[in-house]
Parts: structure tokens; sequence; C-alpha cells
């Protein structure tokens, strides 16, 4: 966003700042980059690599494990019980960390994303996290008062739902298998994929809702 | 070593903030909880942060909290939980 949207800016999950100088730590980033550069320990090619490298990855790569474990019942076993293995299966890295932890959304359990301590995030899976992921607002208020963050999202959870918060500090990283909607049987992998949004495997909100036909019906059960 | 906790165990976070780096948030110290997983040993991040070899390296649990323990406001009808990832050494038996 650009310094003029700042003034609008302070909603709920905006970054809690917005200075266009370097803080402290970006400095110091820069001038321990610098070092290791002088000292040619990397180049300042192979850094450039990699943050291009990170910054390509989107959660469409998320999305298609989601789907897999949504059309394939044995993937999805797989996926609960060891989530980096099975990720490798379609041939995604699952990143640095040593552990991806699966958490599948059921009708009864819901379950959310947050590192309070820094932003843990499988971001070989999903990309960059969010800015509100990481700020100061989410990270405490989803620990603490889960069900007001979600509806704040838009999804408001019945009672009788166990909310489960997952606060990645260590070294895991989750990710969660969102319900498959209804009404979704007729569509194939692809499709679906279509429908896993970011947020949805974070766990903030749940997958998209399929478009709604327009007079055509789904075929009767054979 | 073996683990020292076993999945349904009943263990306490101990309270301290040693010098440096260390990943048990203030919040769940001193909190009461119940082993849901051991994931496997893994380097001590305590001694990686300050350039360490993190040996020798500690069992890491995911621990489950009841949200209503956690935070005295909590609404008491509901079955909500908080799980957290937490080094052996940060837990005693409770």
């Amino acid at each position: 966003m650009d310094q003029h949207d700042q003034s609008h800016a302070h909603d709920r999950h905006a970054p809690i700042q917005g200075s266009t100088e370097d803080t402290y730590y970006e400095q110091r980033t820069w001038a321990i980059q610098a070092l290791l550069v002088e000292k040619g320990i990397v180049t300042a090619e192979e850094i450039r690599r990699q943050i291009e490298t990170v910054e390509a990855r989107t959660p469409a790569d998320g999305a298609k494990v989601i789907a897999r474990a949504w059309v394939d019942p044995a993937f999805k076993a797989r996926l609960l019980r060891d989530a980096k293995s099975a990720v490798a299966e379609l041939g995604y890295d699952s990143g640095e960390a040593p552990v991806l932890v699966a958490l599948e959304n059921t009708p009864k359990v819901h379950n959310v994303v947050v590192c309070t301590l820094c932003s843990c995030y499988p971001r070989a899976l999903l990309g960059l996290p969010p800015d509100w992921y990481k700020s100061l607002n989410y990270r405490s208020r989803v620990v603490v008062d889960p069900r007001s963050v979600l509806k704040e999202f838009g999804l408001e959870l019945e009672p009788d739902v166990e909310v489960r918060v997952y606060d990645s500090s260590a070294d895991m990283r989750y990710l969660v298998i969102p319900e498959r909607p209804a009404g979704t049987e007729h569509l194939s992998e692809a499709e679906l994929a279509d429908l896993v949004t970011r947020d949805s495997m974070i766990g903030v909100t749940n997958a998209r809702a399929p478009e709604p036909y327009s007079g055509r019906k789904a075929a009767a059960p054979a | 070593m073996a683990a020292k906790f076993q999945p349904g165990d009943r263990v306490r976070v101990r309270v301290g903030s040693p010098p440096g780096h260390f990943r048990t948030p203030a919040y769940i110290q001193g909190k009461s909880g119940v082993i849901e997983a051991l994931h496997g040993a893994f380097a001590n991040p305590e001694s990686l942060a300050l350039g360490g070899d993190g040996r020798p390296s500690q069992f890491l649990y995911q621990v489950r909290f009841e949200q209503t323990h956690l935070w005295p406001r909590y609404p008491n009808s509901l079955q909500d939980k908080l799980l957290i990832d937490i080094y052996e050494h940060w837990l005693e038996s409770a």
C-alpha cells in the first residue's frame, strides 16, 4: 500500500508499522549480508536468487496438496501421518523446517495456526505470509480470543465446534486441511484446488464454496 | 536417551526467562497441559541462537491446553484448545 493509504489502514489486521526508513533489524541484516559477501561466504547473486525463489512461492502449491487429499483418502492419511513425505510425493519441497504437520478440519474441529513468537509459516507451500499474520494484533488476539478473530475474518463457528489454536513456535510448520465444501462432488482435482485459498490453509476461514449452478442440476446419484 | 513424557501425560511448563533466546512464550509458562504428541528430538534453539551446536538435542512435544485454563475469561462452555510445541527441558510432571 502506498503512503496515502496509511490513514485508512488502521483496520484490525494492519501491520503495526509502516515506516519507510530501515529499522534497526533491517540495517543489521544489510550489514551482515554485506559482511558475508565481502568475506566470500555467499555471493550477492546467490542471495538475490534465493529471495527470488522464496518470493516466487505461492499458495497454489499448498492448494494442490489439499485438493489431492480431498480426492484421495489414502493420500490424506499419509499427509496426516507425515506431511513432509506426502507433499514430497507430489514433487513439492516443504521447506527448511524439519517437520510439516497437516491438521484436518472437520464439522466438529476447526484448526487455526499462529506463531506468537515471530512468523513461522509453511512458506514453501504457501508463499510469504500475509502482513496480518505477522501483526502483533493477530498473533496475540487469535490465541486469547480465537472465535472473535475468526468472526472478524467472516467465519462464525458454532459453540459445539472445538477450536484448536496451534502456536507454531518451534520446529513444526502447520498446514490446515480445510473441509471440502459441499456440492463439489462433480469437480475435478484442479477445480477443487481453485477453492483452496491461502487463508483457508491458515485456518482463519473455510475453503471457498463452488460457483452456484445457473439452472444446471447435479446428476442424480447412480 | 528416552523421552521423559508420553502422550497423555500431564505436564506443567516451567517458568523462566533465561538470558538469550528461548521459544517458550510467557503466556504458557506455569500452565498445565497434556502431552498430545512427541515430535522427536531437535537441536536446542537456545544453543543455536548463540552460535552453539544445539546439543544436547531436546525432545520436542506438542502440548495441549484447555483455553479455559489459560484465560480466566474464556467462556466455560467451550471445549477449545491451545496446542504448542515445547522442548522437554521446559516441562515437568504435573
